[in-house]
């Protein structure tokens, strides 16, 4: 086995952590709103300010944190995993 | 608003003027597209010739149906807090398709999610399983769209069920037969756009008269209808059925095949990875201003004026635009939906002529070898074929209550397709014996635990008590593809399949060139 197969094979790796560690946030985020919104009503409908209520408030948050953790990846993809993919690309090539 | 003040069902001018218009402009855009619609290439996959952001609205426009228009409005109006959960877990399905399925599906695959699954795998039995997999999502899904639009229609405009159920069905069929994945794509974006505008302006208009303050709207809607409509309500009376609906809605988005078709629309895995990133942003938003519209609703129509429209509340949102904007809004936010619903269905009817063309007549019947000519002309025959079953059904299940079936058809995405998918990307020991089971006990599974659900038992049947106690089955039935799919390839591997793993890995990093 060549170093390109080895690199390709560190990269998939790396990105499956990624993948894994991302996906798993937004599942604690989720079934964490989920299981508040079924176990703690009583603190879901507490009001934080007149009309804001904790459950509103989480909801919101739910939506904001899908948005992060979508930036985060794509923000490693853009900077680490192409420019990686891109130097095995490179070096098969050339040689 | 006085109850029965609204002029909703009665034939509206404006209406039917923004609907010619729309229908207008699409009829172009088919029209432009079906003279670039050549090769199947073209007609599955719009030549891999469109845009990062241009494929995240489509995605958008394929994704937001009438259903979360409509329905989460109506149901926010109607109880509040509880049409939230709605609303957040429609979103979360969409980082996980970028984090597992968009890229290395865009690199191993040309038109469906059977090439990645079938990718280092034995075609036949693995695309017959999948084309079944895929035509029971998209049965599902169609019979939801086709039947909420006759009601809509019906509704709006004052036309018979039947003629608003041909009209879609034919109108979708003349996007799809002539203009293939070009005018589709297209006809989403449009439709994203009207969508998201037409949902801005009802909140901007909304928010106008509570000070631009979303939090004194929740307040004056908690002033009228007491704090409980802040609160969870009974919608969660059984908590086991809201964690099984939200592992559907979570993971049944990365099994919709009409989703994942969209991503060998762009050029490649970068691409893919953006179309995402932009399409989560606007659902997002989309979903965030549902929070707005269903309250807005709930405070200036009142609950009494929704219900006495539509016991389900689904006219919500078009009622709070005539007390916003008179007729005139009311006409254009009534062909919005309409739009909505056109596109969701011309997306679905090409992911199911897909799977019957390039599926089962090119790959399993022809062995995957058929001429040019030939792919075309099957791949449209396929599409009529859609299209009357998309008419039949619509007719077929005028009256029922069909609600639930968009969130049954994530359910069996979520069982049936999801799991093969990532078991086959990721999974080196996967094999085909496995790939079959996972997709045949999921989607069997879960039809089958409908069918003895609650929804189906006592609330279709009338029966005093159903034979399985969860309304979505997903909590039971996704363990169970995954885990069937896991036994039945470690119990008989296949050593050509273990092989040929690497080479799949390399395709699936560093794309098909």
């Amino acid at each position: 086995m060549n170093t390109g197969d080895d690199r390709i094979r560190a990269l998939a790796a790396a990105r499956w952590r990624i993948a894994i560690a991302l996906s798993g946030a937004v599942f604690l985020l989720y079934f964490g709103f989920i299981f508040a919104v079924a176990f703690a009503q009583g603190l879901m409908a507490r009001e934080v300010a007149p009309g804001l209520s904790v459950g509103i408030l989480a909801g919101a948050l739910v939506i904001v944190g899908a948005w992060l953790t979508t930036w985060v990846y794509v923000r490693w993809a853009n900077l680490h995993f192409d420019r990686q993919r891109g130097a095995i690309d490179g070096d098969g090539q050339a040689g | 608003m006085n109850p029965g003040a609204s002029n909703l069902g009665e034939p509206n001018a404006t209406a039917i003027a923004f609907f010619l218009a729309f229908i207008a402009v699409t009829l172009a855009i088919t029209w432009w597209a079906a003279r670039r619609t050549r090769t199947t290439e073209e007609f599955f996959a719009a030549g891999r010739s469109i845009g990062g952001r241009q494929n995240g609205f489509a995605l958008a426009g394929d994704y937001m149906s009438a259903a979360s228009f409509l329905g989460i409005a109506g149901l926010v109006s109607l109880s509040g807090f509880d049409g939230l959960i709605y609303s957040t877990g429609w979103l979360v399905g969409w980082p996980v398709v970028l984090f597992l399925i968009a890229e290395p599906l865009r690199n191993l695959g040309r038109y469906t999610f059977a090439d990645v699954v079938s990718f280092r795998l034995r075609q036949v039995p693995v695309r017959v399983s999948a084309a079944i997999g895929t035509l029971a999502v998209v049965s599902l899904y169609l019979i939801a769209q086709m039947v909420g639009a006759g009601n809509l229609v019906k509704l709006m405009f004052g036309i018979s069920y039947e003629s608003a159920v041909v009209i879609v069905g034919g109108v979708m069929l003349a996007y799809v037969l002539f203009g293939g994945m070009i005018a589709t794509t297209w006809v989403q974006i449009v439709k994203a756009v009207l969508l998201l505008g037409g949902a801005a302006l009802l909140c901007f208009l909304t928010l106008s008269r509570f000070g631009f303050s979303p939090v004194q709207l929740f307040a004056a809607a908690a002033a009228e209808y007491g704090p409980e409509v802040l609160a969870p309500g009974k919608q969660v009376a059984n908590p086991l059925d809201a964690v099984s609906l939200g592992l559907a809605l979570m993971f049944g988005t990365a099994g919709l095949p009409h989703i994942l078709m969209r991503f060998y629309t762009v050029p490649d895995a970068r691409a893919a990875r953006q179309s995402v990133f932009w399409a989560t942003g606007l659902i997002g938003a989309f979903y965030l201003m549902t929070f707005v519209l269903g309250f807005g609703a709930m405070v200036l129509v009142g609950r009494e004026a929704i219900l006495l429209v539509d016991q389900g509340g689904n006219m919500a949102a078009p009622l709070l635009a005539e007390v916003l904007g008179g007729t005139g809004l009311l006409g254009f936010i009534a062909a919005v939906a309409f739009a909505t619903i056109l596109a969701v269905v011309a997306g679905l009817a090409l992911s199911g002529a897909a799977a019957l063309s390039h599926d089962l007549w090119v790959s399993v019947h022809r062995r995957g070898d058929a001429p040019r000519d030939e792919q075309i002309l099957v791949a449209r025959v396929a599409t009529v074929v859609l299209g009357v079953v998309a008419i039949l059904l619509g007719i077929l299940f005028k009256g029922q209550n069909v609600a639930y079936m968009v969130g049954l058809a994530f359910a069996v995405a979520a069982s049936g397709n999801f799991p093969a998918l990532v078991l086959s990307i990721f999974w080196r020991r996967f094999t085909t014996a496995g790939a079959v089971t996972a997709i045949i006990v999921g989607t069997v599974s879960s039809l089958v635990l409908i069918a003895l659900s609650p929804t189906i038992m006592v609330d279709l049947l009338g029966r005093p008590e159903a034979l399985f106690p969860l309304k979505n089955p997903a909590l039971l039935t996704i363990p169970l593809g995954f885990a069937a799919g896991i036994l039945v390839s470690l119990l008989k591997p296949e050593p050509s399949a273990l092989a040929a793993y690497d080479a799949k890995e390399r395709r699936m990093i560093m794309g098909s060139a």
